[in-house]
């Protein structure tokens, strides 16, 4: 362009200049070229203008605006003194224009905001343009973007690009998304065509359009009636199924509560009531592992999973550090063990807020545990509370399997079930004690990196779980590991179902009065332990 | 009374004598008894998290006010007390360091509950409190200065803002909070004036959590649902401290994104971000009376000072913060206004007082014990901090009574 | 276990005992006189001292309670705060009845959260509260029969040791739960607050403070002398009996399930009427003292001072509040450190308590 520096108002007079000189001339690719700037420049104005400028460089189709749109989406556009548009790509500057590459210009040229009205733009422009991209993430995210923005001048773009795609969920996405545009058409054979197709679908969005265009198209709303109700019964079967997925979510969360404590209590016998502050010990040592590797990229995404065992260790030790130096004084007094953990539980969670003060310390997810994944029959889950889940089970069979297959295990069975007789065998039961102990605490700890994920992370982490724990453990069977496993989950299910017609807090409220309604009747729990050892 | 009156007077006449004695001198507090300034913020339990802060920017002011000579000639001494998130106890606490202690000011609470609590206290020693928080309005008291946000400050604003073009023209609106008494007011005056502008209930949706809920996923998906109506959806939350980080990962991770369903929230400021990674929630919304963003000579002295004082440089600031520390301000400028520290002289004094704000405008002590602010409302950015999309030209005053609630219909509004 | 003949050093520390208990009634009574004295007198108590006391006074009788259940009748309850919640709730209603149209709103019947939250009429479990005798009835009874409703339910079916703990913990935890919503016509989160007036005296007198003082003075000396009575009887025998072996007691043809009962009533009652004199002193009341945390802290109580004593848990209460006063002022920081650290000191080493130390010093 060879611009110079100059005033804006001379630039402004140069281009209407050069704009008059190439409609004289009337060539085609300059006009275009033009009217590329000329929108472009209104990326630098204010939000209206930023709004209307993404929407002309989308329909432009002009695939130079990509870098100056992603740009402005990232917060990387940046505006000079004089109006120029900058991209910031890497350390250096491009200019938003040309691509070519500039100096730094003084004054430091100011970073470009937007709102969420230019961010919208933003998606159906960036929709627009990549649509017929050859990296299939963006196409799938065009397409999802030119759903939501759906105009009538898509169609052709639609068409092109649907018949060109081979990957089945693009495809759908696609579809869809064409089906939208054509609802919102002018054209009436259009529009029954997009009706069709979207009560095809099972998308709460697709209702949510035909909805909208109920209210405009009086003449259409037998058709749209017929296509809503065709996605309700889909809806409904998945909203079933959403429900069920969120009960086992919620279970799965009591349940790596609960299983440190199905070990300490249920097991062993003693009323842990720090329980909850080596969930949070975990938590934090989540966030140590995590800042520790801040410097080491290649570890970076795998600080979760090198949290689970750092969690391990670390709640275990201060088990085992506990129950050597204070719990095994109080073997046989159940409830001034409860005292004293409760003493400890106060330390250790004023310990954590002196030493990493009271705030909420962040956590990252890694890229794997965040958004949506579709089960089969397109039921949403989020990746974060699937993961969880499945972790929960394999901590849970890995805990069975540690107490049924291992040397440790069988000790931890005989001196818990018949202890005299053990230690006349040569089991060293102060040392299984403190072993047993301590893998109950690290458990504990892993289900602190686990909550991490969805909770906060804070001094007050372990308190809002433990009466959870507590009943889930008593619910199910003191001793019994199936028995925590069946009252998590079947808690976390009846809980989800009442909470639609009860609310969050009355659920909860009946959750607890059947729990406590249970013991009543069955005073050992679900799954009582049978023979002498229930007597105690 | 009489006993206040001495001890103001001999530390005038020491401050006096120290005056003319040195004046070249740093002033030394010698023999003048201190101000005495209560800190009353819960600094173990569940409010900590929030509340520790506030603590520690009265205690910055305390530091930094000392360093200008003090007020009066005289040094000012901190009394901090942990009420321990225990309502009862801020009762108690309150009465200990008024009649033990014979604090000249107070700054604390965070809870509506806990400020109800020490009200009472208040106005029977005689007191003065400083409340730094945004509230639900509905109140009045000579012995309490509230300089956080009314409703009519904050929540109307931010919905006025999502139901015209730049918010997304929203016709149908989720209340989401938390069930305590913030939440259950603001929302009814928000719906009184929902339903002014049309808005009819059928397009509200109500929905109230435990304190420290951390299990959104039915009522984020039933969100969802509710915003699959076929008209633009927003929400509005008043979802408490701890419950946030739960919220916001729920949302990110539902995929609601700020362009299809914006939440604007009122209890959500930079501290809260802290402990969030905020990538998935860019462009959710915030209403405030001030943001750290906010560009200021004002503000940048407030950030460098506290900076420097928590020994953090990336430690951030919040809308509680600088309520705080405006209220410091106001209440040293009238001390040194009346000449005394006595609560009746500076009750008077600091009406109509004046200060330039971090927010960047002059905020002004209203009689009514309320401060005139600017509103603001902020974009979640990715570093988790706001971008300012939207502010009122002026500062509006506090209407502590709400309009919109029928029953203050015949009460005189100033 | 209860020797007929006593150890000359065990009655002389028993004597010694009751002297010091004596005594301390008697300087807890003096404390309002001596707040009339001048403020730079030595003996002048502040103002502040007696609100405070007049707290610890209430937090006394519901150790007191608890010890009874706890100590002899071998129900540890960990959802005794929810029975000092209820009475206090009781009497919060008849407070706040008795605002009457001094609200900020000036209802004439409706209390203010119930006006800005949209009632139109009081809810029907509001009626009668505007008597007071029918609130202290309800202070009684109300924490009394969720008491005989649990107790029942739960001794009848045997449920002893932990699972009767973490069970009355639930209990109170479902309550703070429930009293947290808004909807349930308690005030939600806020409770009850700025109370006027109660038996015709304005509360934020010293006078109402002096008269409060020692009303929950003479009821806990009530309340003690009430325990002792019946821990003395032959129906205390008993139930300390069920206590150490509760099947053999069955065995030897006790009703074991209403002797139980009948101890857990009454100190479900006990720990009401602390709350109801709880309420007006501290001039608030709302769902945090539900919290489960609140009720462990009462056991706590009985265990620092020495369970099975009931001098002790009133001691007990004494210390570990005075203490946390005390604290919570100098060491804002560090209390907690400290007060975790006396909780397990004191299981560890004094198993008896601070009653145990100084009987163990007479011998």
């Amino acid at each position: 362009m060879g611009r110079a520096p100059a005033r804006p108002i001379r630039t402004v007079m140069k281009r209407i200049l050069l704009l008059l000189i190439l409609l004289a001339a009337s060539a085609l690719p300059a006009h275009a070229q033009d009217a590329f700037v000329s929108a472009l420049s209104g990326l630098g104005g204010n939000f209206n203008a930023q709004a209307e400028a993404t929407a002309r460089l989308g329909s432009l189709g002009d695939a130079r605006a990509l870098p100056a749109l992603r740009a402005l989406s990232e917060g990387r556009l940046l505006r000079t003194a004089d109006g120029t548009l900058l991209i910031r790509e890497g350390s250096g500057l491009v200019d938003a224009a040309t691509g070519a590459p500039v100096a730094a210009p003084d004054p430091e040229p100011q970073r470009i905001s937007i709102n969420n009205r230019v961010r919208a733009a933003l998606r159906g422009a960036l929709g627009q343009l990549q649509i017929l991209s050859t990296d299939p993430a963006e196409r799938l995210a065009a397409a999802e973007a030119v759903f939501r923005t759906r105009s009538a001048d898509n169609i052709p773009l639609l068409e092109t690009a649907l018949g060109r795609e081979t990957v089945p969920r693009i495809k759908d996405q696609l579809a869809l998304a064409l089906a939208a545009s054509r609802l919102v058409s002018p054209d009436r054979a259009a529009k029954l065509a997009g009706i069709a197709a979207l009560g095809e679908g099972s998308s709460a969005e697709a209702r949510s359009l035909l909805l909208e265009a109920r209210a405009a198209n009086a003449d259409l709303t037998e058709q749209i009636d017929g296509a809503i109700a065709s996605i309700d019964r889909r809806l409904a079967v998945r909203r079933v199924a959403e429900t069920a997925f969120q009960g086992l979510s919620l279970g799965s969360v009591l349940l790596l509560a609960a299983l440190g404590l199905a070990v300490t209590f249920g097991v062993m016998g003693v009323i842990n009531m720090a329980h909850g502050e080596f969930v949070m010990l975990g938590a934090y040592t989540t966030v140590i592992v995590q800042d520790l590797l801040r410097d080491v990229p290649a570890l970076q995404p795998w600080s979760l999973p090198l949290a689970v065992p750092a969690a391990f260790l670390v709640t275990a030790a201060a088990g085992a550090l506990m129950e050597r130096g204070l719990i095994r004084h109080l073997y046989g007094r159940p409830l001034e063990t409860l005292l004293m953990t409760f003493g400890v539980g106060m330390m250790i969670q004023q310990a954590v807020r002196l030493i990493f003060g009271a705030q909420n310390r962040e956590v990252i997810s890694p890229p794997w545990m965040q958004g949506t994944l579709l089960l089969p029959f397109d039921i949403p889950v989020t990746a974060n509370r699937l993961w969880i889940l499945c972790f929960s089970l394999v901590v849970f069979g890995l805990i069975v399997a540690a107490i049924r297959f291992t040397r440790f295990g069988l000790e931890m069975r005989a001196v818990t079930q018949r202890r005299p007789i053990a230690a006349a065998m040569g089991i060293r039961t102060g040392r299984v004690d403190a072993l047993t102990f301590a893998f109950g605490s690290g458990i504990a700890g892993i289900a602190g990196v686990a909550l991490s994920q969805i909770d906060n992370v804070s001094p007050n982490l372990g308190t809002g779980y433990i009466i959870d724990s507590f009943l889930v453990v008593v619910f199910g069977g003191v001793g019994s590991l199936a028995g925590t496993l069946i009252a998590a989950f079947g808690l976390g299910v009846i809980n989800k179902m009442l909470e639609p017609w009860a609310g969050a807090v009355l659920a909860k409220v009946f959750v607890l009065v059947a729990v406590m309604i249970f013991i009543q009747r069955r005073p050992r729990g679900l799954f009582p332990q049978k023979g002498r050892a229930a007597e105690a | 009374m009489t006993k206040t009156g001495t001890i103001t007077r001999r530390a005038a006449l020491a401050g006096l004598t120290t005056a003319l004695a040195a004046p070249a001198f740093r002033p030394s507090f010698a023999q003048a008894a201190p101000i005495k300034i209560g800190v009353l913020h819960s600094l173990s339990g569940t409010m900590a998290i929030s509340e520790t802060a506030l603590r520690d920017t009265v205690l910055m002011m305390v530091e930094y006010q000392n360093s200008k000579g003090g007020l009066l000639g005289r040094r000012l001494e901190a009394v901090v007390v942990d009420p321990a998130s225990n309502w009862p106890l801020f009762a108690e606490k309150a009465r200990e360091l008024l009649q033990v202690h014979k604090v000249d000011v107070t700054y604390g609470c965070w809870t509506s509950v806990s400020r109800k609590s020490v009200l009472p206290v208040f106005e029977e020693l005689n007191g003065m409190l400083f409340y730094p928080v945004q509230y639900e309005g509905e109140e009045e008291s000579r012995n309490i200065f509230y300089t956080g946000a009314a409703p009519n400050q904050q929540a109307i604003p931010a919905v006025e803002y999502l139901m015209g073009p730049d918010g997304g023209e929203a016709k149908r609106i989720v209340l989401l909070g938390t069930d305590y008494v913030y939440p259950r007011t603001t929302n009814r005056i928000l719906r009184g004036f929902l339903n002014s502008k049309g808005i009819t209930d059928a397009d509200i949706m109500e929905e109230y959590t435990p304190f420290g809920h951390s299990d959104w996923q039915g009522i984020v998906s039933r969100v969802k649902t509710f915003a699959n109506q076929g008209k633009k959806t927003a929400i509005v939350s008043t979802i408490n401290g701890d419950a946030n980080v739960p919220f916001y990962r729920e949302l990110g991770n539902q995929g609601i994104k700020a362009e299809d369903i914006p939440c604007v929230a009122f209890s959500v400021g930079e501290e809260e971000l802290a402990g969030i990674d905020t990538r998935p929630l860019v462009g959710h919304l915030a209403a405030w009376n001030y943001f750290m963003s906010v560009q200021s000579p004002a503000n940048t002295e407030f950030k460098n000072l506290w900076q420097a004082y928590i020994k953090n440089p990336r430690r951030v600031t919040n809308d509680p913060m600088e309520a705080t520390y405006t209220g410091f301000n106001m209440w040293a400028q009238a001390v040194t206004k009346a000449g005394t520290t006595a609560v009746d002289a500076v009750r008077t004094a600091v009406i109509g007082e004046k200060f330039a704000a971090p927010a960047g405008y002059t905020e002004e002590m209203l009689p009514n014990h309320h401060l005139s602010k600017p509103v603001m409302i902020g974009e979640i950015q990715a570093d988790g901090q706001f971008n300012i999309v939207w502010k009122t030209p002026e500062v509006v005053p506090a209407e502590n009574w709400s309009r919109f609630i029928p029953e203050n219909a015949n009460r005189r509004r100033g | 276990m209860s020797a007929t003949t006593l150890e000359p050093g065990v009655s002389r520390a028993r004597l010694g005992l009751r002297a010091a208990m004596i005594a301390a009634v008697a300087i807890l009574a003096a404390f309002p006189i001596l707040n009339q004295l001048p403020q730079d007198s030595v003996f002048h108590v502040s103002d502040f001292l007696v609100s405070v006391s007049g707290k610890w006074i209430c937090y006394a009788i519901l150790a007191l309670s608890l010890d009874l259940a706890w100590g002899y009748a071998g129900i540890l309850s960990l959802g005794h705060g929810a029975f000092f919640a209820l009475g206090g709730y009781c009497m919060g209603m008849h407070l706040m009845r008795l605002i009457g149209p001094r609200g900020v709103y000036g209802h004439p019947v409706l209390p203010d959260f119930m006006v800005f939250l949209g009632y139109q009429e009081l809810p029907w479990y509001w009626l009668g509260f505007n008597h007071f005798a029918f609130a202290m009835l309800m202070v009684l009874l109300v924490p009394g029969f969720l008491a005989l409703v649990l107790g029942w339910l739960c001794f009848r079916s045997r449920i002893t040791g932990v699972y009767l703990s973490i069970i009355t913990q639930a209990m109170t935890y479902a309550l703070m739960l429930a009293f947290f919503r808004n909807d349930m016509g308690f005030g939600g989160n806020n409770g009850f607050t700025d109370f006027k007036e109660l038996l015709g005296m304005p509360l934020n007198t010293g006078t109402a403070r002096a008269a409060l003082f020692y009303a929950s003075l003479v009821t806990l000396v009530a309340a003690y002398l009430l325990c002792r009575w019946m821990t003395g009887t032959k129906y205390g025998r008993v139930l300390t009996a069920i206590r150490d072996a509760e099947n053999r007691v069955r065995f030897l043809g006790y009703d074991t399930t209403s002797h139980k009962l009948f101890a857990f009533v009454v100190s479900a009652m006990l720990a009401g009427l602390a709350g109801a004199l709880y309420v007006p002193q501290v001039g608030i009341i709302n769902p945090g003292e539900f919290s489960p945390g609140n009720s462990i802290e009462a056991v706590i109580w009985v265990a620092v001072g020495g369970r099975g004593t009931l001098v002790g848990a009133a001691l007990g209460a004494f210390s570990v509040n005075g203490l946390k006063t005390w604290l919570t002022s100098a060491a804002p920081d560090l209390w907690l450190f400290v007060l975790g650290a006396l909780f397990v000191a004191v299981t560890l080493f004094l198993p008896k308590g601070l009653i145990g130390l100084m009987q163990g010093r007479g011998k």
